[in-house]
């Protein structure tokens, strides 16, 4: 049999380090294991691949999924990946480093957080970042506990119904357990509804709302008013955000939000199945002790050098034990320094012409499908930027556009169709799509 | 040696308490300070909370520990040393001077379960 | 390493980028209402693409990874990341999958959670995983989410309880607190163990189960797991197991067959994929067969855990296959039963005996304390490794000792990297009993020496911003 190429002991070491400690065998370093727990026979696993192998089988299981362009967001955006990322991010140094305990031979890491948070402050325009999280609906189920957390004796957490669905199940899953209640703020004319939300709350039970900024239908939300109505009633405001959209829209902080949760993915990310992606939290200073995760901080060093720490660590998890703001330990940090290297090479105006590409292709898409007179428009006076909704009059639209080679058209809950158009997606393969549509 | 001053009352859990009338002025101790090391952050109750005598009402956190303080009395949160929010070092310089909150108590005969300075010294072991 | 100090940040200049983007032949779409539109200037930096490539590689040269040197951090199994598993997960037929694609369409990545499942099950005994939490603590929250739906779908409101020993990950008992539940600590005994005798005064109809992990945090297998088992199913509760530990029992031991119901797996530790910095992680969660049906009420993360993460792991199964499993196991505990020989005489190890992966020293035998000069501490040691190109131990963890020092070589160490670690631990031992403020001043060597972590956390500067 072959040897593993990651296993350097010899024979010879192997003997010699069992001398040392003084057994005959590998087997009696399992002495204290009662015998009838050691595993007996072969396990039920394939044989060992060589690393040819394992690149021709990868390959051929790579080749059995469907290569399509990508016209659908929900929560997934298809943005385009500099080639610097990945290259920088695999640099071993980041790579196979672990959480920077040790911050003397941690700099590298410390100091990307540091940006990263610098970065994710800005976009939200609030004044503390964490380290990361998870991912976006994970953010929400944990501003969700914060919430609860700064405002104790409020029992009740709202979510807007037109938050994207994969972020109230998410959220929904972390109350029941919790022991938050859950209420829906329903949308009017695609929009959470503010009548709807004073309704709630007057009930003197909310603890904190969460309401998207860009929401499941691509609309660009008002949020006008929501803040004062929430601030009067001592909740939160809590913000879900496309982080690449809020370099155009109001920020969190122009709403007067007190949290801003989301996903990073849209900065660079690749989609990659559903991660990994990269959460993201930033909060005003006041709920800055009871944010949740790793959050890093400048000092000075015995030299008086500028360095940077894990600091705050009072509120996690290894000090705090059953009484941490959270649990969350080990968060998205290498995604974090994606989504770092993305924004420092986007810069203000790559990101305004990210939106830009992103917008005018998407409405050049939705105005070319309007006029093959097979859609219904849903929210014609709503605005949005990448994504839309729109009501398809026929059926079988997204198997169609599939077989062409678009993922596209994907079905809502609400029973419409849903398009997103990215800077990636050129104006050739919108008219492509279009004219599969025109055939049908 | 810790310093241990003679006048007010001590808790088991470290924190002092000096009677003002029918309010419980309350800090920890200078055997509490000690013992934590550098103090970052106290985090305090809000004026009008209750709190419950040996029941948490706060903590002291240090770099890499976290202390709940333990309300010796019950009542009513009437006041909270905002001093300490951007100068928690307060309570390493002077743990005597530097209150942490005042309550105005509910059941004033649960002073009668504190101890008095000679009895906290010993408790303490020094 | 070498001192580097610059931030992005102040590398920016008006007007420069690095940024390339196709040319914009769309018709121009209408702006957003003024009033839903950004207000404040976006103070991005503003730099080329070589100045990025530059000042993120100055920064990775502050850094010290696996593939720097040995990393013998307890309890977070740093062993080598395979280079294939990182080619293999960047593969166009798997980043590029949106994750709201119906199985029909991506077969290849369906095949690939099946054949995860399939093989974790039969390295664990479990019946079937869960593949969405993103790291250990969230797989710890999934699988207590699990234990708590296992007796709600039973009617059986009671069991608001866990059992935790004392010697547990901190994220344990935080991870119950989310999930709802009480935490009751079990004491450990004098030689590391669980006591099974004061385990039994807290079994009751309120308990819901009990999390281990095996080996414990301080690398000794719990002997009377069969006992523990069989007095938490006894009382109607169920054995979580934490498997932060699965490492030594790769091939010779599987937590299914030691009563666990219910466990997570580190794929960053135990499936060799890498760290990060602090994740991505994966910790997919697997039950046995009669907690299989809860599951789908559990909806962790937004689509189908870290695939990426995912991945990589299963390249380092194909790797392993039936065939090196098992010395993946025996020799992490022979690394770490090896260097806990070689130097028990110079640190004082609290529990004798065979340990598994990893163990625990309680700091030096001789510190050097005298007069008025303190003594050399575990967190002296952990720095001063620094200056020898080391990184540092797991330290002041878990709490049981006060000079606490655990110590996890893994498998992918040659005895040659044991010896020249054994070497310095012994050498910064002498260096202690000679003159303890050797170390207490280490680091020496280091990019940055020792920080001022009470400023940091009193003033907080936590964003470029508040530096301006």
């Amino acid at each position: 049999m072959a040897r593993l190429p990651y296993l350097p002991q010899t024979e010879t070491d192997v003997k010699a380090m069992l001398a040392r400690i003084g057994v005959n065998k590998l087997e009696d370093l399992y002495s204290d294991v009662p015998a009838q727990f050691l595993h007996k026979g072969d396990y039920a696993l394939p044989d060992a691949l060589s690393e040819q192998e394992i690149r021709d089988y990868f390959a051929s299981i790579e080749a059995m999924n469907a290569r399509l362009k990508v016209f659908v967001g929900q929560g997934a955006y298809d943005h385009y990946t500099p080639s610097v990322i990945p290259y920088l991010c695999s640099r071993s140094e980041f790579l196979t480093a672990y959480t920077p305990y040790q911050c003397e031979i941690s700099q590298g890491t410390l100091r990307y957080i540091f940006e990263y948070q610098s970065m994710m402050c800005e976009l939200t325009g609030l004044d503390v970042s964490n380290a990361s999280m998870y991912d976006g609906p994970t953010a929400a189920a944990e501003a969700m506990k914060m919430a609860i957390a700064c405002t104790r004796k409020k029992t009740r957490v709202l979510l807007s119904a037109t938050l994207l669905p994969h972020v109230i199940a998410v959220v929904k899953t972390y109350a029941k357990f919790h022991g938050v209640e859950i209420g829906l703020v329903p949308a009017d004319g695609g929009q959470t509804s503010i009548e709807a939300l004073k309704a709630e709350l007057s009930k003197d039970d909310v603890a904190g709302v969460i309401v998207p900024s860009v929401n499941r239908y691509g609309i660009v939300e008002d949020h006008s008013g929501f803040a004062d109505a929430i601030h009067a009633e001592k909740g939160i405001l809590v913000e879900y955000c496309d982080p690449s959209a809020l370099a155009v829209v109001k920020t969190p902080a122009e709403w007067g939000a007190d949290v801003a949760v989301g996903d990073g993915q849209p900065l660079g990310l690749p989609i990659c199945y559903g991660g990994p992606y990269v959460g993201f939290m930033t909060v005003k200073k006041e709920h800055m002790r009871k944010m949740p995760g790793r959050i890093v901080g400048q000092t000075v060093d015995k030299q008086g050098r500028r360095v940077f720490v894990l600091t705050l660590q009072a509120r996690e998890q290894h000090i705090k034990r059953e009484k941490a703001t959270s649990n969350i330990c080990s968060n998205e940090s290498l995604m974090a320094l994606w989504v770092t290297v993305y924004l420092s090479l986007m810069g203000p105006e790559g990101m305004k012409q990210v939106n830009k590409l992103s917008a005018d292709g998407a409405h050049y898409l939705k105005a070319e499908l309007l006029k093959t007179g097979k859609f219904e428009d849903v929210f014609p006076d709503k605005p949005f930027l990448k994504e839309f909704v729109l009501k398809y009059k026929g059926a079988g639209l997204r198997e169609r556009l599939e077989k062409a080679g678009f993922f596209a058209g994907l079905e809502t809950e609400e029973g419409y169709v849903s398009f997103c158009v990215t800077e990636k997606r050129s104006k050739e393969e919108i008219d492509r799509l279009v004219s599969i549509v025109k055939e049908g | 040696m810790s310093k241990i001053l003679e006048g007010l009352m001590y808790s088991e859990s470290h924190e002092w308490v000096k009677v003002e009338g029918d309010v419980a002025v309350i800090g920890v101790s200078d055997f509490a300070q000690k013992e934590m090391g550098d103090i970052t952050y106290v985090d305090m109750p809000e004026v009008d909370d209750e709190v419950t005598a040996g029941e948490e009402f706060g903590a002291l956190e240090s770099v890499k520990a976290s202390s709940e303080l333990f309300s010796p009395v019950s009542g009513t949160v009437c006041a909270v040393n905002e001093e300490l929010e951007d100068a928690p070092e307060k309570v390493n310089e002077d743990a005597y001077g530097s209150w942490i909150i005042k309550v105005k108590m509910s059941n004033p005969s649960e002073l009668d379960a504190l101890m008095d300075a000679a009895a906290y010294k010993a408790s303490i072991g020094e | 390493m070498k001192y580097y100090d610059k931030l992005v940040f102040e590398l920016s200049q008006e007007g420069r980028t690095g940024f390339s983007l196709p040319v914009n032949r769309f018709p121009a779409a209408p702006e957003i209402p003024s009033a839903l539109k950004r207000q404040g200037a976006l103070n991005l930096p503003q730099v080329s693409e070589p100045d990025v490539v530059r000042h993120y590689t100055n920064l990775s040269q502050m850094n010290f990874g696996v593939d720097t040197g040995f990393y013998p951090l307890g309890s977070c199994t740093m062993k080598y990341n395979p280079k294939i598993n990182e080619e293999m997960a960047a593969l166009p037929g798997f980043a590029g999958l949106h994750p709201l694609m119906e199985d029909s369409l991506v077969p290849g990545a369906r095949k690939v959670y099946e054949e995860m499942n399939k093989a974790l099950a039969a390295i664990t005994g479990m019946h079937t995983f869960t593949f969405d939490p993103c790291a250990g603590a969230h797989g710890e929250l999934t699988g207590l989410m699990i234990m708590r739906q296992y007796h709600l779908n039973r009617g059986d409101l009671a069991r608001t309880k866990v059992i935790v020993p004392d010697s547990a990950h901190g994220t344990n008992p935080a991870s119950a607190a989310v999930a709802g539940l009480e935490v009751v600590e079990v004491k450990s005994l004098e030689n590391g163990r669980i006591d099974v005798e004061a385990l039994k005064p807290l079994l009751g109809p309120d308990i819901a189960g009990i999390m281990m992990t095996n080996p414990n945090t301080l690398g000794l297998f719990e002997t009377q797991i069969e006992e523990i088992a069989s007095l938490v199913h006894g009382i109607g509760g169920l054995l979580y197991y934490d498997g932060a530990n699965m490492n030594p029992l790769m091939g010779v031991v599987r937590p299914g067959d030691m009563g666990f119901d219910i466990m997570h797996l580190n794929l960053h530790k135990t499936f060799s994929t890498p760290h990060g910095g602090g994740g991505p992680g994966s910790g997919p969660v697997g039950v046995a067969k009669h907690l299989e049906g809860c599951i789908p009420a559990i909806k962790v993360s937004g689509f189908h855990g870290n695939f990426g993460v995912i991945l990589r792991a299963y390249a380092y199964i194909l790797s392993l296959g039936k065939d090196h499993l098992q010395k993946v196991g025996q020799y992490s505990v022979l690394g770490a039963n090896y260097i806990k020989e070689c130097l028990k005489d110079k640190y004082k190890l609290p529990i004798e005996g065979v340990c598994k992966h990893e163990f625990v020293f309680d700091g030096l035998i001789d510190d050097g304390a005298h007069g008025e000069v303190p003594g050399a501490t575990t967190l002296d040691v952990a720095k001063r490794l620094l200056d020898y190109g080391f990184h540092a131990p797991t330290i002041y963890f878990p709490l049981l000792f006060h000079q606490a020092l655990m110590i996890e070589p893994t498998e992918t160490e040659s005895k040659e990297t044991l010896d020249a670690f054994i070497e310095v631990m012994r050498k910064i031992s002498d260096e202690a009993a000679q003159d303890p403020n050797i170390l207490h001043e280490a680091p020496h060597n280091t990019p940055i020496s020792r920080p001022d972590e009470t400023t940091a956390a009193r003033s907080p500067i936590l964003k470029f911003q508040d530096t301006l």
